[in-house]
């Protein structure tokens, strides 16, 4: 079988684009029931409180409105592990946006207009919001899973002080928000003590799991479907108040109701990137080789639930110094839950990191590359485990090829065209290998046709593609012959679409399943299959999610060049390069569009993206999309993503690492590095818009 | 949402009838704006009258040499009428640096004159404001108000206007055209908008049925080198932190007229009258345009968070000036 062995690695595009492209895909709002009702929810307009009252009268009067849920009337719930859920269970308010009542109409118009006629008064209390590096209530949170907590090395205080360089700068970046194009949505509906819900999610299995527990049923009575899913970046990474709220609605009109978010909602309750304060030491000898590494960070968590960024964790992995201190403290406020937000830790943590290496290296008159390369390592400073692979320098000097980067002069505010001043800026990136277990099931017919059922989910990035590809060459058949269910909590459980995991824990499953399979249907050459086929499975639990003897992580380099207008102090990125060396890559297309898709998130975080925490209000000010600005197309300039194959035998059967992430991770580093070689001028607070810009003293 | 009538009116006496000055009757042009607000509860008309198919939407020459863009012009449609890029480029440069342009395929010429304020505490009713609730105070004011105003503020209300089309048409000495039920009348665009005031609740000096039908482009201003320059937070798709237009009149290296409106800066286009007079009739220089833009913008009384607005329009201005003067301008 000569062309079915390069089904991965190859560029083929993806199965359901035609659909979403005609608009025929359906997501979790456009699926409505016969008798579907509309749900449209009542944000709190305290920032902590309790509600004193709830006068649902009016709300009631208008026509077609069916029912008021509020913490009075609303069906109970079993106590959920993650606290955001307990929607409507009690009168307490820990943040402003906290929802308080939900409206269910017969449309959508009706629903709304009683939502605006619901009367909530408060018992309110002072409310703190404003996150300061010196906070009291500033605690190192509880190690539970390894990385949210303080690890040193030696002793970083005393080796710092007494390095012939130093570097201690401190940074900040802003709130900032996932914002997925589709807002966060879900149809319920419960049939003979059944419960079926489309959600917008990037697990369902999980969702299924959460929602059998809130309503505690068995798994059996809960079916989750998320067939087709308008991105996430981690909003949708774990179940969100509004699948809840839809199945509590209902439940309780006894009629499907669908709910979909309002954009502006969506800031104070599917979480959001906390803020972080970074104080980053660098210590090293006269020729770059660091000493001593320090990283401190402050993030905030609500009153609800500590949700850590562990923004310090990849400090951890990137370069080796006899002595470090890597610190994360959290100062819980009355302010919405943060949660993930593609590479949570990751992304605030190396543009901290990375822009405080190019400070060291333009003290020490290093370049910025040669300085990296000068400490790397093959072994993880943390952990002292060898690195699986780590291709750092080579997308370094990948990276510097493809850019140009010896004709760069090095001296700051050497280059200009008329009033625009040019700079070209480094950072490495990095993000961990993780994968778990998924189960997985692959059937062959007599009609020649094979298919793969896994319950994974496609969140825009292909996985239906590529789990066929994988599937394919397991087989060894045509990629054509494979047809891939996902999208289904009855399909075999799987882990989400997160972590960048998705594709090593579906695909590990898959490629068991396939392989099972293709042996079997070798021992019955010849012979007819029955017509139900012949079928194999898989449960990864046990290898999957084996301790490792390595340290395993992808890594990457991004290389950026900005344009500082000096009478505008508006700042634009001209090009924008990163050089991945993330495993095997099993589809070139769809891996692609990941990377230049989370560079130009990147880029957003850099120049435009964040939001402002109002002190008196308690609110994240910059609620829709035209106050928060995502990156238009006339910001995103000149991109490329290129990679370097590895051959790494510790990760998966495929041979991949995850792809999904890293392409955020170091970006924003890269160009603040550039505005500096372009204007001389370091700016430590993100994102870089004019009035920074020119306020920094161009 | 709150029920309300829809009117579809197909002549000027139609529509102003149907209106009959009514405080909850709207009229509805492109509805880029007026649909979200109603979408947020800021709007909350009775009646909605919707314009877009009235007979005004044509760009034409007037026997006086003006020329004239009706109400219903699409904003992509004006950018791109040769005569509007012919003779007054500014207006062309202004409306394609607004929104987006799926925006611009809908908004229209009167409702671009008519949108209101995007300061976040007027559009959510879950906070105070005296724009949208007179009385309830401003939230902004010791808020987030990096966007917000630096000339002509009041107690009352910090918001600034957010078109860039009209800051060209203040640039250009433009009039805005009104029918009313007492009949049909003209107002200059810069005292169209008004300062907040102690009524931030009013925006402009429209009466109330009085429709907008159309802009007059001044023959006088036809032609001359103008140019509008907007900063914002993203290349596209973003107000303006600041905007600047110009119209610059210079023969025999004399400044004859120089006609500077600033965007992004108060409740309406702001039109620097203390920078013209100081540069008519002088020779065009870098410091004379400093001199004069410094002067404008020394009323300015920026707020804790937004004093990078005055250095920023100083830039933009004098930047501007500099490039329409070319060479005639000494440095």
């Amino acid at each position: 079988m000569p062309d079915t062995a390069s089904a991965v690695g190859a560029p083929a595009g993806r199965r359901e684009g035609p659909q979403k492209v005609a608009g025929a895909a359906r997501y979790a709002a456009e699926h409505t029931p016969e008798g579907c009702a509309y749900a449209w929810p009542v944000p709190a307009t305290v920032a902590r409180g309790t509600v004193a009252s709830v006068d649902t009268t009016a709300a009631l009067e208008v026509s077609g409105v069916i029912e008021v849920l509020t913490h009075l009337n609303a069906p109970r719930l079993e106590e959920p592990d993650d606290a955001t859920l307990a929607v409507l269970q009690d009168a307490r308010v820990p943040h402003r946006g906290w929802y308080v009542a939900l409206v269910v109409a017969d449309t959508l118009e009706a629903a709304r207009e009683g939502a605006a006629a619901v009367r909530v008064t408060y018992d309110s209390e002072p409310h703190d919001v404003t996150l300061k590096a010196d906070h009291p209530d500033a605690h190192v949170p509880e190690d539970e899973d390894g990385t949210s907590g303080e690890h040193t090395r030696g002793d970083a205080e005393d080796a710092f002080a007494a390095a012939p360089a130093r570097v201690d700068v401190s940074y900040r970046v802003p709130p900032l928000h996932n914002h997925p194009m589709e807002p966060h949505a879900a149809t319920a509906h419960w049939q003979d003590g059944r419960l079926t819900a489309h959600d917008s999610s990037q697990g369902a299995t999980t969702v299924r799991d959460v929602l059998a527990g809130l309503f505690a049923l068995p798994e059996e009575q809960v079916t989750v479907v998320s067939e087709h899913v308008g991105g996430g970046f981690g909003s949708k990474g774990t179940p969100r108040p509004h699948v809840v709220l839809a199945a509590m609605a209902a439940r309780m009109t006894e009629r499907p109701v669908k709910l979909v978010l309002p954009r502006r909602h969506l800031p104070a309750v599917v979480g959001h990137r906390s803020p972080t304060l970074h104080r980053v030491r660098l210590g090293a000898k006269e020729d770059g080789t660091l000493t001593s590494v320090i990283h401190e960070v402050t993030a905030h968590t609500s009153r609800v639930k500590e949700f850590v960024e562990t923004a310090a964790a990849a400090t951890r992995v990137m370069y080796p110094s006899p002595h470090a201190r890597t610190t994360h403290r959290v100062v819980p406020l009355d302010v919405p839950s943060p949660s993930w937000m593609r590479a949570p830790g990751e992304a605030p943590g190396m543009y901290a990191l990375e822009s405080a290496m190019d400070e060291l290296a333009v003290n020490l008159g290093i370049d910025p590359i040669e300085l990296r390369l000068r400490n790397d390592t093959r072994t993880e400073p943390d952990s002292s485990k060898p690195f699986s692979s780590r291709h750092l320098a080579e997308c370094l000097r990948e990276g510097a090829r493809l850019f140009g980067w010896s004709e760069r002069d090095p001296r700051p505010r050497s280059r200009s065209e008329g009033p625009v001043l040019v700079g070209s800026g480094v950072a490495s990136a990095t993000y961990p290998v993780v994968v778990a277990p998924s189960r997985a099931s692959a059937h062959a017919y007599p009609d020649g046709s094979f298919v793969v059922r896994v319950n994974a989910t496609d969140i825009g990035t292909g996985a239906r593609t590529v789990l066929a590809q994988v599937a394919a060459d397991a087989l060894r058949v045509p990629l054509e012959s494979v047809r891939t269910d996902i999208g289904s909590s009855d399909l075999p459980d799987a882990p989400l679409a997160g972590g960048s995991s998705g594709t090593a824990s579906w695909g590990w499953a898959v490629h068991e399943a396939c392989t099972r399979l293709a042996s079997r249907l070798a021992g019955q050459q010849g012979q007819q299959l029955p017509p139900e086929g012949v079928g194999a499975t898989a449960d990864t639990e046990g290898t999957a999610d084996a301790d490792s003897d390595y340290a395993r992580h992808a890594f990457g380099a991004h290389f950026a060049e900005v344009g500082v207008d000096t009478v505008s102090g508006e700042v634009r990125v001209r090009r924008l390069l990163g050089v991945y060396a993330a495993g095997r890559i099993l589809n070139s297309r769809t891996a692609r569009s990941q990377f230049i898709g989370a560079m130009t998130m990147g880029l957003g975080m850099a120049l435009t993206e964040g939001s402002t925490m109002d002190a008196a209000f308690g609110d994240f000010t910059e609620a829709d999309l035209a106050a928060y600005h995502v990156p238009a197309h006339a910001d995103v300039p000149a991109i490329e993503a290129h990679w370097i194959d590895e051959d790494d035998p510790h990760l998966n059967p495929m041979g991949s690492k995850g792809i999904g992430e890293i392409g955020i991770v170091g970006t924003a580093a890269a160009i603040g590095n550039a505005l500096h070689h372009a204007t001389g001028r370091r700016l430590r607070e993100l994102p870089l818009t004019p009035d920074r810009v020119l306020t920094g003293g161009l | 949402m709150k029920p309300f009538r829809y009117v579809r009116a197909y002549s000027v006496e139609e529509a102003t009838t149907a209106h009959a000055g009514r405080a909850n009757s709207r009229y509805l042009g492109g509805g880029t704006n007026l649909v979200d607000l109603m979408k947020l509860g800021v709007e909350r008309p009775e009646r909605l009258i919707d314009v877009s198919r009235l007979p005004l939407d044509a760009v034409e020459e007037l026997p006086d040499g003006s020329v004239r863009a009706g109400a219903t012009v699409r904003n992509s449609d004006l950018a791109a009428h040769p005569l509007v890029r012919e003779r007054y480029p500014v207006l062309s440069r202004a409306l394609l640096a607004g929104a987006s342009g799926q925006l611009r395929n809908v908004a229209t010429t009167g409702g671009n004159l008519l949108q209101r304020t995007r300061c976040p505490y007027f559009q959510d009713l879950g906070k105070p404001c005296n724009k949208r609730e007179p009385g309830t105070g401003c939230g902004a004011r010791d808020g987030v108000h990096r966007d917000h105003a630096v000339l002509g503020h009041s107690r009352l209300c910090i918001a600034t206007h957010p078109s860039d089309m009209a800051v060209a048409l203040a640039a250009l000495d433009a009039r805005v055209e009104l029918q009313g039920v007492r009949g049909r009348r003209t107002l200059p665009v810069t005292e169209f908008h008004r300062l907040p005031g102690d009524r931030p609740d009013v925006d402009t000096e429209i009466e109330p049925g009085e429709l907008i039908t159309g802009v007059l482009l001044p023959a006088a201003t036809a032609g001359l080198p103008s140019a509008y320059r907007k900063a914002r937070d993203r290349a596209s798709y973003a107000f303006a932190l600041a905007s600047v237009a110009v119209v610059l009149d210079i023969e025999d290296s004399v400044v004859r007229q120089a006609r500077i409106a600033f965007g992004g800066l108060a409740h309406r286009p702001w039109r620097a009258r203390h920078a013209e007079r100081a540069l008519q009739g002088g020779a065009p220089s870098d410091e004379a345009f400093r001199q004069a833009v410094d002067a404008e913008l020394s009323a300015a009384e920026p707020l804790r968070d937004n004093s990078f607005k005055v250095r920023l329009a100083r830039n933009l201005a004098c930047d501007v000036l500099r490039r329409l003067a070319g060479p005639a301008s000494a440095s």
